[in-house]
């Protein structure tokens, strides 16, 4: 049993951390700063069944996670639909990659860094359905295990596997329309050269 | 069109190699996999430059959207947080917090 005098001091070095992810899970500071100071309230009365020495920053985040869903998704116009379409293994690669290469000394990464814009990858992520927005958030940002996503989320690992699996190729297929977008691709693979990139399969 | 994903073929058989390891590319970079399992996809890529490519692409692409989705956290927050503890602390804590 962890002791409620504790409480302060063992929470709040993860404060930035869940912040950050408040501002992802609702997209507006002020509501993340009122989802941040709900969660603690909860986590200091809850504190009592945390077990001293387990995974206090999951057990945060799954709080944190739990009262977003409850509180103000309800709230917020976001997507709902279970499904997403199927879309290929490695959709940006096949599409993008390479494109470090026509220009000498630059590592892919710097060429993604400057393609999109933070509001772009923002409204990206947005444009998930919400159980898959999650999963990837906890995954690719906040760097959870599967297992721990699957704790902070209650589901069973493999449907945490899934939806990142859909949720990050989700992910690729609309980060590929802000590429189309700036007219920076190249050939779409799956088709002859002529006419580009623009009929993207399933799109 | 191959199924391949980067229609590659090493004429050696080893293509079901390629596919492995790139329907186990997520979870190589998640850190989900055994060693053993880490251990064969070093060893392909090693050997598969297309492979190799992809991978980085995929990594790359992660640290891109993780940079990208970075949030710069009030300064006063961290004051409030610790008013609201040290109210609840002070009613013993259950009392309600407005």
């Amino acid at each position: 049993m962890a002791d409620q005098a504790d409480f302060a001091e063992q929470a709040t070095p993860y404060l930035d951390q869940l912040y950050a992810a408040a501002v992802r899970m609702t997209r507006n500071p002020a509501d993340a700063e009122d989802l941040v100071q709900e969660t603690f309230v909860r986590a200091y009365r809850g504190f009592g069944s945390f077990q001293d020495g387990t995974n206090l920053r999951a057990w945060l985040y799954r709080i944190l996670t739990n009262t977003f869903i409850n509180s103000y998704r309800a709230a917020q116009r976001r997507p709902e639909q279970s499904e997403l379409d199927d879309v290929e293994e490695l959709y940006l690669y096949r599409r993008i990659g390479g494109l470090e290469a026509a220009s000498l000394g630059r590592s892919a990464e710097d060429e993604m860094m400057d393609l999109f814009t933070d509001t772009q990858v923002k409204d990206a992520v947005d444009a998930l359905p919400e159980q898959f927005r999650l999963a990837v958030l906890l995954a690719d940002v906040d760097g959870f295990s599967y297992k721990e996503i699957a704790e902070i989320l209650d589901v069973p690992i493999g449907t945490v596997m899934s939806r990142l699996h859909r949720g990050r190729k989700a992910l690729q297929k609309s980060l590929y329309r802000f590429a189309l977008d700036q007219g920076i691709v190249r050939t779409d693979p799956s088709r002859s050269t002529q006419g580009g990139a623009r009929d993207a399969p399933g799109g | 069109m191959s199924d391949h994903l980067h229609d590659h073929d090493h004429g050696d058989g080893t293509q079901h190699r390629c596919d492995d390891a790139i329907a186990q590319l997520q979870a190589f970079l998640d850190g989900e996999l055994d060693a053993e399992m880490v251990a064969e996809i070093e060893a392909h890529l090693q050997d598969c430059s297309p492979c190799l490519e992809a991978y980085d692409f995929e990594a790359e692409l992660r640290k891109v959207i993780t940079a990208k989705l970075s949030e710069d956290v009030p300064g006063d927050l961290r004051a409030r947080i610790t008013s609201v503890l040290d109210r609840l602390e002070a009613e013993g804590g259950s009392g309600a917090v407005v």
